[in-house]
């Protein structure tokens, strides 16, 4: 999808004390004309070599499964009509209730679609783990991923600088990413360029992804995490060599610091959007904001917390009450 | 040192917890929702009292039902608890779809507010609803269909049906008292942990997960032994009818399946009240751990639901095909093939999870594999209605519907076997739509099918059809809008559990959803006016016979509504299908030569003690209200090993002359009434004696 999210909904508070029940029918009508012109989304409209994979695997799986389906979806109808019980002319054999034919046909036909499947499924699983690396002529650009509440951190570690509420990369290179959090697990999923990964902490996962056309494209938490889950989304944006090094040095030149306790800050239940109004200018775009002087391993930092041999308290650990009392400020 | 001591009685619980008040405070469209269903709740109860004190019915209730030992009466009370659960799930799941059709960007519910929703709603719909529902009617009709006069363990039956009350119970009072969990039915740490929710809102879930757990842990125990030994004389594993294999089947993974999750239960119960750090972020804590352990329960349970539903299908399919039902042996191994295959495929819910490819490959083979004997029972299903005289009867219109829908959910569950394409879909609404297309279909239609086959054998009249096609159809029609766009966006990436969204493209199919959200209130409407014109409309629709549908299996040959003891005398079983086999040879109703003297078991108190106690338990320990929890498991254990050590002393006898005499009546009553055929199957002159139309085979 190419519709980058519209400023403001992340103002949760606003939001929940609306109710336009008496607009519905006209919500109705608006959103049934628009049903005409539904476009295809997610990886039905991929655009990197990953989703394109899934896409081609998603649409070989449901044709091939037809053979044991369709024979339902016909006969199922057929033999309620043709057997009804008034219809006179259809054989009856009430004591009829075995054929080794039909037993073959029963188990064989099924079992070998499952091993074509099965076939695929393991070509699938490997050719798209996750954690194999895209093939590319070019270096991939390293990001590291640290989901908090309720919005994702980037952290270029090349460069020293991280972003909120956007993932930029250039569409050339492939990207691979480690991913963490600092609270909860989450999901990290861009529909449009490769499948998901669960983000732990204390935990690091890999997840590698390519755009083969420059655009902007939806990113989300998939796995509910609290109250602003439904904002935790972001926009990747796959741009041209020249404009991505244009926008590393936007970034560079505009973010803010992220010392510790900038971090400790951002770490505090917030939606990009609160983030963008706590740390952000006028000179980042709506609902992103843009970090620079990034300690050296800060991802690593945040993993070993959980890995000192002490329990969390409630205090040190981001996503609870008690750390965002502390910590909002 | 007041302060203290309120503490100590009410412990965390203050007026603050009662959802009751809150409208009152905060009259938005959230709090009055919220504040509604607490009324609702009350007001509920209220009504049941005062019906019952106005009709005097304490004293048979209590008497008929509340102690009653008799499986019958237990399965009953189970159905009518999954009935009140199932308003519940489907009401909130009605406001779920209302809250999304208008959640472009905001909605009328709070994000806490829907994700309770959503935790209860699964919860209860799987917990609470399908498996009450699914063992009551285990209950009703397994020591039936073998020929027995109870369960192995009556006691324990009525215990386990106290248990899992209690847990029901609790759900239900979360609704009054303080905020349900809000980590969805699965309840993964750490987001449960103390840490993020340190309320009682996952102390709700954990203690009745892990009270009804331990209900149907011993309810599982029950059923295989009651199968294994409690079978009439001549009837072999391989003559029992195809509803007590598949009951067999989901008793076996009851006992193997339960206990994971009362272990994953009690574990994160440790780590929330005694500092304990199995799924901990910290100190070597593993959520993981959790996800595997509550899957090792999972994935075999979703077979647990859909076991006896396939059962009721083979049951129903037979019988209104008027023909044998068709590859019995087959049906038996793709059965059992499932429950053995059931245990191999839990990772398949996180393949997202970062293990390698390896292992994510041998869960999806292993996975679709499961697709092969459950193809083979639609199949079979169908080869059965293959020449046969197909009356589509309610139960038909649910298997019919079933079967066609099944296999679309069959599909998705193929492809959702891929871990290429899980990636993509994973926590997204597709999963959400291919659950609920195996779940609506595949266990409420077979649960309702199984309702509306054996009403007659239990209360003596038939449900209304009229307002069970009205009901059958609006299931499907509601389900179908209900679920189908959710396939739709959740392929173009709309996640699960979201309360709002941003992407205007959802919108159109969420709206349509809501409106498959009116047909499934209409379709369960129609479930209780159904009930009601039934029970009003009973004179006409009077099942003397005990055999309305020209039905194949044993509990047909016995009065409607069956007696306490069952069988007047147990029965010799030398055939599959052993009633039509008697009737066809017109042997079906036969006079023994002798009667003798029927023990039964004696009432017990024990179903009512775990309820109250079992509940004021759970109450005590989410509320940290310790004298309470300490007092209330004391009176249980106390009650259950007394009773263990004491036996059973109420043993009932009913004498031989008694049986004889009722016994000789029915068949007076039946040698009395015309028999009819199976074109008059829904008319008023159907009391329970077929035809020998459908027992000659046609040219």
């Amino acid at each position: 999808m190419s519709n980058a999210r519209p400023e403001g909904s992340g103002q949760r508070t606003r939001r929940r004390l609306r109710s336009h029940w008496a607009g519905a029918p006209l919500l109705a009508a608006v959103a049934a004309a628009k049903a005409g012109a539904a476009r295809a989304e997610g990886f039905l409209a991929p655009a990197g070599p990953v989703a394109m994979a899934q896409n081609v695997h998603f649409w070989q799986v449901t044709w091939i499964s037809m053979i044991v389906v369709l024979p339902v979806l016909v006969g199922v109808p057929l033999l309620a009509w043709h057997y009804r019980y008034g219809n006179a002319r259809a054989r009856y054999m009430p004591n009829w209730d075995f054929s080794h034919a039909l037993e073959w046909v029963m188990w064989l036909v099924p079992a070998a679609i499952v091993v074509v499947l099965g076939v695929l499924l393991w070509q699938g699983a490997h050719s798209l783990d996750p954690y194999r690396p895209i093939a590319s002529d070019k270096a991939p650009l390293k990001v590291q991923v640290v989901g908090l509440d309720w919005k994702w951190l980037f952290i270029y570690p090349d460069y020293h600088i991280a972003t909120v509420g956007e993932m930029a990369f250039p569409q050339d290179r492939p990207v691979q990413m480690e991913l963490t959090t600092d609270t909860v697990m989450q999901s990290f999923l861009v529909p449009a360029l490769a499948g998901q990964i669960y983000a732990m902490p204390g935990m690091v996962t890999k997840l590698n992804l390519a755009a083969d056309r420059v655009g902007h494209f939806d990113g989300m938490n998939t796995q509910y995490s609290g109250d602003g889950f439904d904002d935790q989304h972001f926009t990747a944006v796959a741009m041209s060599k020249d404009d991505f090094d244009a926008w590393l040095k936007e970034v560079q030149a505009k973010g803010v610091a992220l010392n510790p306790m900038a971090y400790a800050r951002l770490a505090t239940s917030s939606t990009p959007a609160e983030v963008r109004a706590t740390f952000g200018n006028p000179a980042m775009p709506p609902s992103v904001t843009y970090f620079n002087d990034v300690p050296t391993d800060l991802f690593g930092g945040i993993v070993m917390r959980y890995h000192n041999g002490h329990p969390m308290t409630p205090a040190d650990q981001p996503g609870t009450a008690a750390y965002n009392t502390k910590y909002s400020g | 040192m007041t302060t203290d001591f309120w503490r100590i009685v009410f412990g965390r619980l203050d007026l603050g917890a009662l959802d009751f008040l809150t409208a009152f405070r905060d009259p938005t469209l959230n709090e009055i929702i919220l504040s509604g269903a607490a009324w609702a709740v009350i007001l509920g109860g209220l009504a049941a009292v005062a019906v019952l004190s106005r009709y005097r019915l304490w004293g048979p209730l209590w008497r008929n039902y509340l102690v009653s030992v008799d499986h019958k009466r237990i399965g009953i009370m189970y159905i009518v608890l999954a009935g009140i659960m199932l308003v519940r799930g489907v009401l909130e799941g009605v406001v779920m779809r209302g809250q999304q059709a208008d959640g472009l960007g905001g909605g009328f519910l709070s994000a806490n507010h829907y994700a309770q929703l959503f935790s209860t709603h699964g919860t209860i719909m799987i917990f609470f609803m399908a498996m009450p529902f699914l063992t009551g009617l285990i209950n009703i009709v397994v020591p039936l269909q073998i020929g027995a006069r109870d369960v192995s363990f009556p006691m324990l039956n009525s215990a386990s049906l106290g248990l899992t009350v209690a847990g029901a119970a609790l759900v239900m009072i979360s609704l009054v008292v303080g905020a349900f969990s809000t980590g969805g039915w699965t309840a993964y740490p750490p987001y449960t942990d103390s840490l993020f929710q340190p309320g009682p809102g996952p102390d709700y879930w954990l203690w009745s997960v892990l009270l009804a757990g331990v209900g149907t842990t011993m309810t599982g125990i029950n059923f295989v032994v009651t199968i294994l030994r409690e079978r009439a004389p001549g009837m072999t594993l391989m003559k029992m009818p195809m509803f007590t294999w598949t009951a067999l089947c989901t008793a076996i993974l009851m006992v193997f399946a339960l206990p994971p999750v009362t272990v994953s239960t009690a574990m994160l119960l440790l780590d929330r009240y005694a500092g304990f750090h199995f799924f901990t972020n910290a100190l070597g804590g593993n959520m993981m751990n959790y996800a595997n352990l509550f899957w090792l329960f999972g994935h075999p349970e979703v077979y647990i639901l859909i076991l006896p539903a396939f059962g009721v299908y083979s049951e129903i399919v037979a019988t209104y095909s008027g023909k044998r039902l068709y590859g019995y042996g087959s049906l038996v191994v793709a059965t059992m093939s499932i429950a053995v295959l059931s245990f191999t495929v839990w990772l398949h819910h996180f393949f997202t999870m970062g293990q390698d490819a390896d292992m994510n490959a041998a869960f999806g083979i292993a996975t679709m594999l499961i697709g092969v004997p459950t193809g083979v029972k639609v199949y079979d299903w169908m080869a059965t209605m293959y020449r046969g005289r197909v009356r589509m009867t309610v139960p038909m219109v649910y298997l019919v519907s079933f079967m066609v829908l099944f296999v679309l959910g069959g599909l998705s569950g193929i492809i959702l076997a891929n871990p290429s394409i899980d990636f993509q879909v994973h926590n997204t609404l597709f999963l959400v739509a291919h659950f609920h297309n195996m779940l609506i279909p595949g266990l409420l239609f077979g649960m309702l099918a199984g309702y509306t086959y054996w009403f007659p054998k239990l209360f003596g009249f038939r449900l209304n059809d009229r307002w069970g096609y009205i009901s059958a159809w609006s299931w499907v029609a509601g389900f179908v809008l209900v679920f189908f766009p959710m396939y739709v966006v959740g392929l173009m990436g709309m996640t699960r559990r979201t309360v709002a969204y941003t992407n205007p493209a959802y919108q159109p199919w969420m709206i349509l959803s809501a409106v498959g959200g009116v047909f499934v209130t209409v379709a369960l409407a129609s479930l209780f006016v159904q009930l009601y014109v039934s029970i009003r409309d009973r004179a006409f629709t009077r099942d003397i016979g005990g055999d309305p549908w020209d039905a194949r299996t044993l509990e047909w040959a016995t009065p409607s509504p069956v007696p306490a003891y069952n069988f007047a005398v147990i029965p010799h079983v030398h055939a599959r299908e052993a009633f039509a086999v008697a009737k066809e040879a017109g042997l079906g109703y036969q006079a023994p030569p002798a009667y003798a003297d029927i023990h039964l078991p004696g009432d017990t108190w024990m179903g009512v003690i775990l309820a109250v106690f079992g509940t004021a338990f759970g109450f005590g320990m989410i509320w940290y209200m310790w004298w309470l929890a300490a007092l209330s498991f004391a009176v249980m254990a106390v009650a259950f090993i007394g009773r263990a050590l004491r036996g059973d002393r109420a043993g009932v006898i009913i004498p031989a002359a008694q049986v004889a005499a009722e016994h000789r009546a029915w068949l007076a009553a039946v040698g009395r009434l015309a028999p009819v055929t199976r074109e008059h199957e829904q008319d008023g002159i159907n009391h329970g004696v077929a035809a020998p139309e459908t027992r000659e085979v046609a040219a």
